[in-house]
């Protein structure tokens, strides 16, 4: 149970998308989750082993530790990759009602073909166009709110290479060293930059499902 | 899920690639990420923990490892496999966009949704050029962080808190400069792959338009 698990899950979104959809889940899985498993995972590896204080006290090293870096970056990633996922679960699960339910009609009315039933193309509009706007939505304010949770809880978006600490029992203010601070930094702002881009894809999705409605309406009404 | 998705995305690629991009598709699993994975990431695994200075002072040895590695090559070539094979993405869009064409239409607009013509051929010449300057970019970038491919044994650091200039031992440089060529040759004959490719495909295509227009205007 892996990564692996959430691409077969939203490998079944990937049908029911738009095209920019489609694109978003595609960054999604290059630029994030694959960035995250072969190389961000590396380079924090050992973030508590290389954390060195200037000072002989035992227990020292680890409050500091655990003052400055209450939850590690790379479990905020993986919390944020699978906050941000989980809305496309909710297109998933109307559509399989959707089928659940075409497929009770059929069977009190007439037979039907099961296959060409399952393979059948949803549009999105009506109540399933709710839904898709929705997940977006709330995509949206997730990558929003941990964006923000980073800066909040990290005083920005760099990594410095001395922290001070003189929590208890360090004797007095004691100079830290974090490991790979630069390499940390860069990779940050790489998935800092990549969460503002599927932040752009969201919006984007949002407004062409929002014009497309729009224009639906005026061509009925006219 | 790692390596395999990078795998399978290019093994799906390789339907709609001429006979030079199925050459390069098999360069880069077999000489780029085989190596990288079987081989180079072992290489640069405890590059942090032996990474010795001449000095008992705590943080000295953090300090300097960040000095003189910005970013690790390991990460940097990490980094170029992904990013070389994400144009490869774009004629696997087009191709499925023509695709969901056909299907809105319920007619055959195209001979055949894979056949590399006019917006297929675009998307194919596009993504040539986008890889050829990642490699290139990259290349680039190894040059300038570490003035060089060449991997010192020995490096003199007076970052503070280091007392002074102190000597710290880079671990198994001889190695490490040998997976860096390695890397750069390999890089090298992508990058003369790709680009052969782009001058084959449009040398082909614009003997094919101006044989059109000769039989054209014979008529």
């Amino acid at each position: 149970m892996d990564w692996g698990a959430l691409h077969a899950i939203l490998g079944g979104v990937n049908k029911h998308s738009t095209s920019i959809g489609k694109i978003w889940l595609t960054v999604l899985f290059v630029f994030r989750v694959m960035i995250l498993v072969v190389a961000a995972e590396r380079v924090w590896g050992d973030e508590q082993q290389d954390f060195i204080c200037n000072t002989l006290q035992p227990g020292c090293k680890n409050v500091c530790y655990d003052h400055f870096f209450p939850i590690s970056h790379i479990r905020l990633w993986a919390l944020q990759l699978i906050f941000v996922s989980t809305p496309a679960l909710l297109v998933v699960m109307h559509v399989a009602y959707t089928r659940q339910e075409k497929k009770r009609h059929f069977r009190n009315s007439e037979k039907i073909n099961i296959e060409e039933l399952k393979n059948e193309k949803i549009h999105i509009q009506g109540a399933l166009w709710w839904t898709y706007t929705s997940s977006i939505f709330f995509r949206i304010v997730f990558e929003a709110i941990f964006m923000y949770a980073f800066y909040y809880m990290y005083d920005g978006y760099q990594m410095p290479r001395l922290v001070k600490c003189n929590a208890w029992p360090c004797p007095n203010t004691v100079d830290c060293f974090v490991s790979r601070p630069t390499e940390k930094t860069t990779f940050t702002i790489f998935m800092l930059a990549v969460s503002g881009i599927c932040i752009l894809l969201n919006l984007a999705e949002l407004c062409y499902l929002v014009i497309k409605v729009c224009v639906r309406e005026r061509r009925k009404s006219t | 899920m790692s390596w395999g998705f990078l795998r399978d995305l290019l093994s799906g690629v390789n339907k709609y690639s001429t006979g030079i991009g199925r050459i390069w598709i098999a360069i880069v699993f077999i000489f780029r990420l085989l190596v990288y994975v079987v081989a180079a990431e072992n290489v640069w695994k405890y590059e942090h923990d032996e990474f010795e200075c001449n000095t008992k002072q705590p943080g000295c040895e953090n300090v300097c490892f960040d000095h003189f590695f910005p970013v690790s090559h390991i990460r940097l070539w990490a980094l170029q496999l992904i990013i070389v094979s994400t144009p490869s993405l774009l004629v696997v869009f087009h191709v499925a966009y023509r695709e969901s064409r056909e299907k809105r239409h319920n007619q055959k607009l195209y001979s055949s949704p894979g056949k590399m013509d006019g917006g297929l051929l675009c998307a194919y010449l596009v993504s040539l050029v986008l890889k050829a300057g990642f490699e290139i970019v990259f290349l680039v970038l190894f040059y300038k962080l570490y003035n060089g491919f060449r991997v010192p044994r020995l490096v003199k650091c007076d970052m503070r808190p280091c007392p002074n200039a102190v000597d710290c031992y880079i671990s198994k440089p001889t190695e490490k400069m040998i997976f860096l060529y390695f890397l750069v040759a390999t890089s090298g004959v992508c990058i003369v792959l790709n680009v052969s490719e782009l001058s084959y495909l449009i040398f082909k295509y614009s003997i094919k338009c101006y044989m059109k227009t000769f039989s054209e205007k014979q008529q």
